[in-house]
């Protein structure tokens, strides 16, 4: 039983244990999202042919289909709640910081997982996929992963609330990840055209502080949008 | 009110005589003649219009903010409005300097979009105010409708500086500030920072004239809904 007087981490804590055990009794986010991989990834293997293609375009379909991955999969810790109505009981059983910080590590996890799958399924089955340093691609995919599971965290809390859900998600989330999404771009070409790890040193700065900005700014509007 | 708008007429009317008016010359030699700009040349006018348009859609952006943070902490819902109403005008202005933007591109760059930095985080702007306003729409309940539009429009407002300030600057640009302003010099001179300032003021004047015009009317709208309920 957690109370609300219990420790900020236990709570969140918590809250992650349950929407984890939850996650993995239905495996409903992990099967659609793995399919989707699977579908997309089919397609542009279709379209593309034996076709041999630029680097920039590898580096920028990568992102394409890790975006769309999280604009489908990642609004549901939230909007299950609103569903099931379960939220009420959160809300009574909780304060509201440490609920979003569960969901948060929560959808970090699952979207790492998800990248981590579908870059070895992309870099196996496209030919002419090649990384040259495998430290900066890493690094790339790892930031580019947190920030865009942070601010679709935020937005899928805030799309939970609204009508219209399945069409708005992306809608509002494409402004606020765009500024990520070039940035991390760049940083992912740049690794893999160019060896040394710290060459886009430019792009990991951008990246830290766009996650940090993002974070700070869900801390403190979060409880507005839980209290409603 | 009345003496106020006479004066931003008269104002607004002088800068746009100056500015489409005055002389583009190589060798300055009367006040009112402005220098050439290389690169520019004539189409150095657009500056006068372009410039302080974008700039009213940021304060409009701004504006709008402040109210977003202001009704979460007080929930009166004339916040809202003020919010909201900012956020509206704010649109209408970005799209006028999407629009001079594209047109003055047309001629310099030779086509009317070309992904420029500048042009990407004035499109990402636009997209926010759409998003904005189809998430007003989603939402019902004026409270809630309020709340979740200012949060938004507060996530919104954080990641804005990345795009603004931030990726002109790793992204190569060939948009002219760069140009007019390399190593922060102005290559401006007297006359033209004059009537450019002006104009800068005319705008925003401009804009909170509007606003009040808007404000007022929002008001009266939502008593109106709120009593017919």
């Amino acid at each position: 039983m957690i109370m609300k007087s219990d420790g900020f981490i236990r709570i969140t804590a918590a809250v992650f244990r349950k929407d984890t055990s939850s996650e993995l009794r239905t495996r409903y986010a992990l099967n659609a999202l793995f399919l989707f991989t699977l579908t997309t990834l089919s397609i542009i293997l279709f379209s593309f042919q034996s076709a041999t293609v630029p680097v920039q375009v590898h580096a920028g379909l990568l992102w394409v289909l890790i975006f769309f991955a999280a604009m489908s999969g990642l609004s549901r810790t939230f909007i299950t709640e609103e569903d099931r109505g379960t939220i009420l009981l959160l809300k009574l059983s909780t304060i509201s910081t440490p609920v979003f910080y569960g969901k948060l590590l929560f959808n970090v996890l699952l979207l790492l997982a998800l990248t981590a799958i579908l870059t070895i399924l992309y870099s196996l089955v496209l030919p002419g996929f090649a990384v040259m340093s495998m430290t900066s691609f890493c690094i790339s995919l790892f930031l580019g992963t947190v920030g865009l599971a942070s601010a679709s965290t935020i937005i899928g809390a805030l799309i939970a609330k609204a009508n219209a859900r399945g069409t708005l998600y992306p809608v509002l989330s494409f402004p606020i990840v765009l500024p990520l999404l070039l940035t991390v771009i760049r940083a992912t070409t740049i690794a893999m055209e160019d060896p040394a790890w710290d060459a886009a040193m430019d792009e990991y700065r951008v990246l830290v502080s766009y996650i940090v900005a993002i974070n700070a700014a869900s801390y403190l509007v979060f409880e507005y949008i839980w209290k409603d | 009110m009345k003496a106020f708008q006479a004066i931003l007429g008269v104002w607004l009317s002088a800068v746009i005589f100056c500015a489409l008016m005055f002389p583009i010359v190589g060798e300055i030699t009367r006040w009112y003649e402005f220098p050439v700009i290389p690169g520019l040349e004539q189409k150095a006018r657009i500056l006068f219009f372009h410039v302080p348009l974008a700039w009213t859609s940021v304060v409009g952006f701004v504006v709008s903010v402040f109210y977003a943070i202001r009704y979460l902490r007080s929930k009166q819902i004339d916040d809202d409005i003020k919010s909201s109403s900012a956020a509206g005008l704010g649109l209408l202005f970005c799209a006028l300097t999407t629009l001079t933007g594209s047109i003055w591109a047309k001629f310099s760059w030779g086509s009317f979009w070309n992904w420029d930095p500048r042009e990407t985080s004035i499109f990402v702007l636009l997209l926010i105010y759409g998003a904005y306003f189809a998430l007003r729409s989603a939402v019902q309940e004026d409270d809630k409708k309020a709340t979740l539009a200012a949060v938004y429009a507060i996530i919104a407002g954080v990641t804005m500086p990345f795009l603004m300030f931030v990726m002109p600057r790793i992204i190569e640009s060939l948009h002219p500030d760069p140009i007019i302003n390399t190593r922060g010099k102005v290559s401006m001179n007297s006359t033209m920072l004059v009537v450019f300032f002006s104009s800068l003021a005319g705008f925003t004047a401009l804009y909170f004239w509007i606003y009040s015009l808007k404000l007022r009317v929002a008001r009266l709208e939502f008593k109106r809904s709120s009593a017919g309920e």
